[in-house]
C-alpha cells in the first residue's frame, strides 16, 4: 500500500540532502564553532575570500534552483508511477539527435571559453548558438512526430509528463539562448569579459545536458528499474 | 579573553570585495519608480504588501461576520469559501513572505552587512516588478467572472478544478496559479539576490558569526525558499496542465454530479505531498525571519547580548534544515500509508527542541537585563507569548494520533493563526517600530503606537485563545455556519460573536498604525541618528535615512560581532561593531 | 508594570477559561478514550510550559525593567545552563510523543475479527455499503458509476451481489463490535468525521482509505464531511445510528441488496427507454 498510496519523495529527498550536506561541510568552515564575543578586532577574513565572482556564485544559486524544480517534478513522475504501471513512451528517433545537438553546444562553449583570440570565441559561441537552436527546433520535430503516432497531450502520463519535462526544459534553454545574446553584447567586445559571460553560459549549457540526460533516463523507463533494483537491495 | 590584537596604527588588511558603486540614476523615474536601490525596493515591497494585506484583512472582517452572525449577514456558500481562500492566501504568500524577504531581507541585509546594496541590483528590481504583477493578477481574479478561487488556501484538486468549488471551472483558479507562479519567479530573483550579497558582500570583518540574527534568520529562510517553492511551482504547473489541457497528474477517474469526467490514473496525494513540501518549510520561512529580528529587538531594547549567540545560530540552521523532513504531518488523515505517521510524529515533535531552546534564550536574555519597555520591546514580548502558545498547541497537532481529533477543527485554525499569523505579525509591527527611525529620520508617534501595541496584543489573544476551544468541541473548519447538532453540548454562538467583535476591533486597530505611519513621516519627533543606541552596523551609516549606496567613501570595517552592549568596562552601554575600542585588560 | 499585569492577566485568565469555560469536547462514544488521554496528558505539559515561560517573562520584566542605575549584565552563554534546558525539554517531548505513538500503533491496527462497512461519497451526501452474508465487499470501480449502479459496484464480482446498498439513509451499527471504516470518494476529497468517535480520515477518489473504531454508545450521532468539498461542503451531513444487535439485526433485514437493486433498476431503466 505504501507505494500505491504515492509518497515517493526519494528523488528531491536525495538532492536535498546533497545541498544541506554541502551547506553544512561550507557553514562548519566559516567559524561557526568560534565565540565571536571573545574575538575583537578586525578579522583577516573577509566575504568574498573565495575569490569566487558574485555572478558565477549567483549563477551556482540559480542552478541549485532549477535542480530543486527538476528533482521535484522527478519525484512526481516516480510517485505517479507507482500509482500505475503505464508503458514507458516510444521515444521519436529524433530525440537521439537533439540529444547529440545538446552536447555539441556544450561541448562548443566550452571551447570558446578557452580561446583567446575573439574572432574563434564568436565562431565557437556561434556554433554553440546553432547547435542549441537546432535542438529546440527538434523538440518541437519529436512533438510534432508523438502527435502523429497518437501520443498526444492527454493521451496517457507518460506522454503528459514527456511534453511537460521537455517543454519547461526547452523553456530553459530558451532562456539561456537570449541570457547568451545579452551577455555577449553587454560584453561590449572586451574579450576578457566576454570569455568570463560565456563561461557562465557553458556552466549552466552543461548543467541542462545533465538534467536532459536525467529527464531521459525518467522516459525510458530506466529510473523505474533502477528503483526497483533499490528496492529489491532494501527487502 | 581571547582578544585578537589590534593596534591602530596597524594597517587593515585590504578590502577583498571590490568596492563597487551602484549605479547612480540620473532620472526622476529611475530614482522612484524603477529604483534599484534595495532600500528603496524595500519599501515598495514592503507597501505593495501591506496594501494588498489590507484586502485580506477587510476578507477577514467578512468571515468573521459570517461565523459570528450567521443569522444576520449570511453570504453565500461560494463567497464565503473565496473569503476564506483569498484571505489565505494573501495573508500567508503574498504578505508574510513578501513583507520578510522582500520588505526587511532588502532593507536590512545590505546595510547589516555593510554592503553598499544587494549585488544584482537591477535583477532585484525585476523581482519587485514581478511580485507586483503577481499581485495584480491575484486581484485581477476577483473581477473575472465567477470570481476568486474558492477551494481553500491549500487549493487540493480534485476540487480545485471542478464545478463544485468556486472558480473551479472558471477563470478563478487559473488566475490563482497563475499569479502564484509569477510569485515564485520574482522571489527567486530576489531570494538570489539576498543569499549572494549574504556570501559575497560582506564588508572587511565582518564573519558569519558577527552578523546579527537577523540576517541570519532572513539568510537561512531564503535559502529554505528557493529550494521549497518549487515544489509550489511544480504543483501549479501540473494543475495547470490537469485544468486546461486534460491531463490527469492529480486526477483520477472522477464522476461529478453523475457525470463521467475524461480524467483517470491521477493521484490527489501527489498534489499534498508537492504542496506540503513547500507549504512546511514555508511556515519556517515566515517564522526564521521573526526569530531573528525579535532576537535583536529583544536584546536591543533589555541592553544585553543575545543569551547563547551560538546556540541561537545553530538551531536557526537546524530548524531549517529539519523543516524538510516533517512536511506530511499536515496529512496525518489524508489517506497515506498510516506507517508514514510514526516517522512524522517524531521528526515533529524533534523539531520543537531546537524551537524551544530559542525561547528559553529569549528569556534569559530578558535574565537581568536592563529592560526598557519601548513598543518594540512590548511588541517582542508580545511575540514570545503568542509564538510560545501557538508553538505549544502545535505538540498537540504534530502528534499525530492527537492529531486525528482535532485535524480539520478549527483548532487547527486558531493554531495557526496564532503560530503564523498573529506571531510573526507582532514581530513585523516590532520592527517597523524598530526600524521606522532608520527609515525616516523620525519615531513613530508613541500614543498612538501604545493603543496600537494593547488593542493588538489583547485583542488577538481574546480572538485565538477561545477559537482553540471551538475546535475542541469539534466544530470543523471551512464550515459557513455549523448550525445545531448534537455533538455540540453546549453552543458556541456566543463565543463565535465575541471572537468577530474582538476581530473588528483589532482590524480597526491596524488603521491607527497605518495612520501613524503616514503622520509621522512627517510630523515624528526627530530621531537623530541612532535612537535606539544599538551596536549593529545599519545604525552607524553616515546619514539616516541612509544614501543610495549606504556608506561614504570607504566601506566600513567591522571588529566585532552585533551584541556589544553593557560590556564591562566600555565607556558606553553599547559598542558599535565598527567600533575599534578594545578592552586593555583582561577582566578575570 | 501594566506590562507585567497584563502577562499575569494572559496566563491567569488562559487558565481559568481552560479550566471554567463550559466548552469542552463532546462525550466520547467509542473505544478511542486513550486519544483522549493522550489529549489529556499534552494538556498538562504545555499548559505548564506555557505558564512556566510567561510567568517567568514577567518577573523578567519586573525585575529587571530599567531604573537609573542599572546595568546588565554581560552573559554571552551557559554552557550547562543549556544543556540541561535541552536535556528537560526533549524529556518533555518524549513523555507527549512515546504515548502518542503507542496509540497510534492500535489507531493503524486494526483487529481481525473487524467487520468492514463501506462508505461512499461523493458531492454532497453519504452512502454506504455493508458486506452480505459472505462478509465481503465485493469490488468497485468509479468508471462503473451511473444512473443504475451509483456506487460502482461490480455487477460482475460474486462477492458484491449481496452487499447491502444504503443510498443516502442512515447507517445502522451494533454496539461493541469493532468495525473497519473503508472509504471511497468519487469526485473529490471528504472526510468521515463524526466528533463522538474521534477518528477521522480522508476519503480520496481513486483510493481506499480506512480507519476502524468500536462503538461503545447507544445513540444517533451526526457525520460532518471535514475536508473542503465544495459549496455544499457545510450542508454534507448524515447520521450513524449504534444500537443493539437485536434493533441492528432488525434493521438489517430491511435494506436491500445490491443484486435486487440492480435488477429492479436495469428493468426501469429498460422501460423507459424507449430506444432498447
Amino acid at each position: 500500500m505504501g507505494a500505491a498510496n504515492g509518497t515517493n519523495m526519494t528523488v528531491i529527498l536525495a538532492f536535498l540532502v546533497m545541498i544541506i550536506a554541502l551547506a553544512l561541510w561550507w557553514l562548519l568552515q566559516q567559524g561557526v564553532m568560534s565565540k565571536p564575543w571573545l574575538e575583537t578586532g578586525p578579522m583577516d577574513e573577509a566575504a568574498g575570500r573565495s575569490g569566487f565572482p558574485v555572478e558565477r556564485l549567483g549563477l551556482g544559486v540559480f542552478l541549485v534552483v532549477i535542480g530543486s524544480l527538476f528533482a521535484l517534478f522527478g519525484s512526481a513522475f516516480i510517485m505517479r508511477m507507482d500509482l500505475e504501471i503505464w508503458p514507458s513512451l516510444t521515444l521519436p528517433p529524433v530525440v537521439w539527435i537533439n540529444t547529440a545537438l545538446l552536447v555539441i553546444a556544450s561541448i562548443f562553449l566550452r571551447l570558446a571559453t578557452r580561446r583567446s583570440d575573439t574572432r574563434r570565441l564568436t565562431r565557437d559561441t556561434t556554433i554553440a548558438g546553432l547547435a542549441t537552436g537546432g535542438f529546440l527546433v527538434g523538440q518541437l520535430l519529436a512533438w510534432r512526430e508523438l502527435q502523429v503516432v497518437g501520443d498526444g497531450l492527454a493521451s496517457g502520463p507518460a506522454a503528459s509528463f514527456f511534453y511537460m519535462l521537455s517543454g519547461l526544459h526547452g523553456l530553459h534553454i530558451l532562456g539561456g539562448i537570449l541570457a547568451l545574446g545579452v551577455l555577449i553584447a553587454r560584453s561590449g567586445g572586451d574579450p576578457v569579459r566576454t570569455k568570463f559571460n560565456v563561461g557562465l553560459c557553458a556552466t549552466y549549457w552543461d548543467f541542462l545536458l545533465v538534467v536532459w540526460i536525467g529527464l531521459l533516463l525518467l522516459f525510458m523507463g530506466l529510473a523505474n528499474q533502477l528503483l526497483d533494483i533499490c528496492r529489491t537491495i532494501l527487502t | 579573553m581571547a582578544n585578537i590584537p589590534y593596534r591602530p596604527d596597524e594597517q587593515v588588511p585590504p578590502a577583498e570585495v571590490p568596492d563597487v558603486h551602484p549605479p547612480h540614476p540620473h532620472t526622476w523615474i529611475g530614482r522612484w519608480v524603477f529604483s534599484q536601490d534595495a532600500k528603496y525596493i524595500a519599501i515598495q515591497y514592503s507597501a505593495t504588501a501591506i496594501a494588498i494585506g489590507l484586502v485580506a484583512l477587510v476578507l477577514s472582517w467578512l468571515v468573521r461576520l459570517q461565523l459570528g452572525f450567521p443569522d444576520v449577514f449570511s453570504f453565500s456558500a461560494e463567497a464565503y469559501y473565496q473569503f476564506i481562500t483569498m484571505h489565505g492566501m494573501i495573508m500567508v504568500i503574498y504578505l508574510l513572505t513578501a513583507i520578510f524577504l522582500g520588505g526587511f531581507g532588502n532593507y536590512l541585509i545590505p546595510l547589516m552587512v555593510g554592503a553598499r546594496d544587494m549585488v544584482f541590483p537591477f535583477v532585484n528590481m525585476l523581482s519587485y516588478w514581478v511580485y507586483l504583477l503577481a499581485v495584480l493578477v491575484l486581484v485581477a481574479s476577483f473581477f473575472v467572472p465567477g470570481g476568486p478561487t474558492g477551494a481553500g488556501w491549500t487549493l487540493y484538486p480534485p476540487q480545485a478544478i471542478l464545478s463544485g468549488t468556486p472558480g473551479g471551472q472558471d477563470a478563478g483558479i487559473i488566475l490563482m496559479l497563475l499569479s502564484l507562479i509569477l510569485f515564485i519567479i520574482g522571489f527567486t530573483m530576489g531570494g538570489l539576490n539576498y543569499v549572494v550579497t549574504v556570501l559575497q558582500a560582506r564588508t572587511r570583518g565582518m564573519t558569519l558569526m558577527r552578523m546579527p540574527l537577523t540576517v541570519w534568520g532572513i539568510f537561512t529562510a531564503t535559502v529554505m525558499a528557493l529550494l521549497a517553492f518549487p515544489a509550489l511551482f511544480v504543483a501549479c504547473v501540473m494543475m495547470l496542465f490537469d485544468r486546461l489541457l486534460s491531463t490527469s497528474f492529480f486526477m483520477p477517474t472522477l464522476v461529478e454530479m453523475g457525470e463521467q469526467l475524461s480524467y483517470g490514473g491521477g493521484s490527489p496525494i501527489v498534489f499534498q505531498h508537492l504542496f506540503w513540501f513547500f507549504g512546511h518549510p514555508e511556515v519556517y520561512i515566515v517564522a526564521l525571519p521573526a526569530f531573528g529580528i525579535v532576537s535583536d529587538l529583544i536584546s536591543v531594547h533589555a541592553r544585553k547580548n543575545v543569551f547563547g549567540y551560538r546556540m541561537m545560530v545553530w538551531a536557526i540552521v537546524i530548524i531549517g534544515a529539519l523543516s524538510f523532513i516533517v512536511w506530511a504531518h499536515h496529512m496525518y488523515v489524508s489517506g497515506m500509508h498510516p506507517y508514514f505517521g510514526f516517522f512524522f510524529a517524531t521528526t515533529t515533535l524533534i523539531i520543537a527542541v531546537p524551537t524551544a531552546i530559542k525561547v528559553y534564550n529569549w528569556l534569559l536574555t530578558l535574565w537581568r537585563g536592563d529592560i526598557h519597555l519601548t513598543l518594540p520591546m512590548l511588541f517582542a514580548l508580545s511575540f514570545v507569548v503568542t509564538f510560545v502558545n501557538g508553538g505549544l498547541t502545535g505538540l498537540f497537532l504534530g502528534n499525530v494520533v492527537v492529531d486525528v481529533p482535532l485535524s480539520d477543527t478549527m483548532f487547527v485554525v486558531a493554531h495557526f493563526h496564532m503560530v503564523m499569523g498573529v506571531a510573526p505579525l507582532m514581530v513585523i509591527f516590532g520592527a517597523i517600530y524598530h526600524w521606522y527611525p532608520l527609515m525616516t529620520g523620525r519615531m513613530l508617534n508613541e500614543a498612538m503606537g501604545q493603543i496600537h501595541f494593547w488593542v493588538t496584543f489583547i485583542g488577538t489573544y481574546a480572538i485565538f485563545f477561545p477559537m482553540h476551544y471551538v475546535g475542541l468541541v469539534g466544530v470543523p473548519r471551512r464550515y459557513p455556519e455549523i448550525g445545531d447538532p448534537a455533538f455540540i453540548t453546549t453552543p458556541v454562538d456566543g463565543l463565535n460573536a465575541f471572537i468577530s467583535i474582538a476581530a473588528f476591533i483589532v482590524g480597526a486597530a491596524q488603521i491607527l498604525f497605518l495612520f501613524n505611519i503616514a503622520w509621522s513621516a512627517r510630523n515624528g519627533r526627530d530621531a537623530g541618528g541612532n535612537p535606539w543606541r544599538a551596536a549593529s552596523l545599519e545604525w552607524q551609516t553616515p546619514q539616516t535615512p541612509p544614501r543610495h549606496g549606504n556608506w561614504a567613501d570607504e566601506l566600513p570595517v567591522v571588529y566585532r560581532w552585533a551584541y556589544d552592549y553593557s560590556v564591562p568596562g566600555a565607556p558606553e552601554d553599547f559598542i558599535a561593531q565598527d567600533d575599534p575600542w578594545v578592552q586593555q585588560t583582561a577582566p578575570t | 508594570m501594566v506590562v507585567v499585569i497584563a502577562l499575569v492577566v494572559v496566563v491567569v485568565g488562559s487558565i481559568l477559561f481552560h479550566l471554567l469555560s463550559p466548552w469542552w469536547w463532546t462525550p466520547i462514544a467509542s473505544n478511542w478514550e486513550y486519544i483522549d488521554a493522550t489529549l489529556v496528558i499534552t494538556f498538562w505539559i504545555t499548559g505548564f510550559v506555557l505558564t512556566a515561560v510567561i510567568l517567568f517573562m514577567a518577573y523578567c520584566v519586573w525585575r529587571f525593567r530599567h531604573e537609573p542605575g542599572r546595568v546588565a549584565a554581560f552573559e554571552p552563554e551557559n554552557r550547562r545552563l543549556e544543556i540541561w534546558l535541552t536535556v528537560v525539554t526533549g524529556l518533555g517531548v518524549a513523555a507527549m510523543l512515546a504515548p502518542g505513538l503507542v496509540v497510534w500503533k492500535q489507531f493503524v491496527t486494526v483487529p481481525d475479527d473487524a467487520t468492514e462497512v463501506e462508505v461512499f461519497a461523493q458531492q454532497w451526501s453519504w452512502s454506504f455499503r455493508l458486506p452480505g452474508e459472505d462478509g465481503r465487499l465485493g469490488t468497485s470501480d468509479a468508471a462503473l458509476v451511473g444512473p443504475d449502479n451509483p456506487l460502482g459496484i461490480s455487477p460482475f464480482d460474486r462477492f458484491g451481489q449481496d452487499d447491502i446498498i444504503i443510498e443516502s439513509d442512515d447507517l445502522y451499527l451494533p454496539i461493541g463490535k469493532p468495525v473497519k471504516m473503508v472509504l471511497r470518494s468519487v469526485d473529490v476529497l471528504h472526510n468521515f468525521y463524526v466528533p463522538e468517535f474521534r477518528a477521522k480520515m480522508d476519503m480520496v477518489p481513486g483510493m481506499v482509505t480506512y480507519f476502524w473504531f468500536t462503538p461503545t454508545r447507544i445513540g444517533e450521532f451526526e457525520v460532518l464531511c471535514a475536508e473542503l468539498c465544495g459549496v455544499g461542503h457545510g450542508h454534507m451531513r448524515g447520521y450513524v445510528q449504534i444500537q443493539e444487535e437485536t434493533e441492528y439485526q432488525a434493521w438489517l433485514q430491511e435494506q436491500r441488496t445490491f443484486a435486487e437493486l440492480w435488477e429492479e433498476r436495469r428493468v426501469r431503466t429498460a422501460s423507459s427507454d424507449p430506444e432498447q
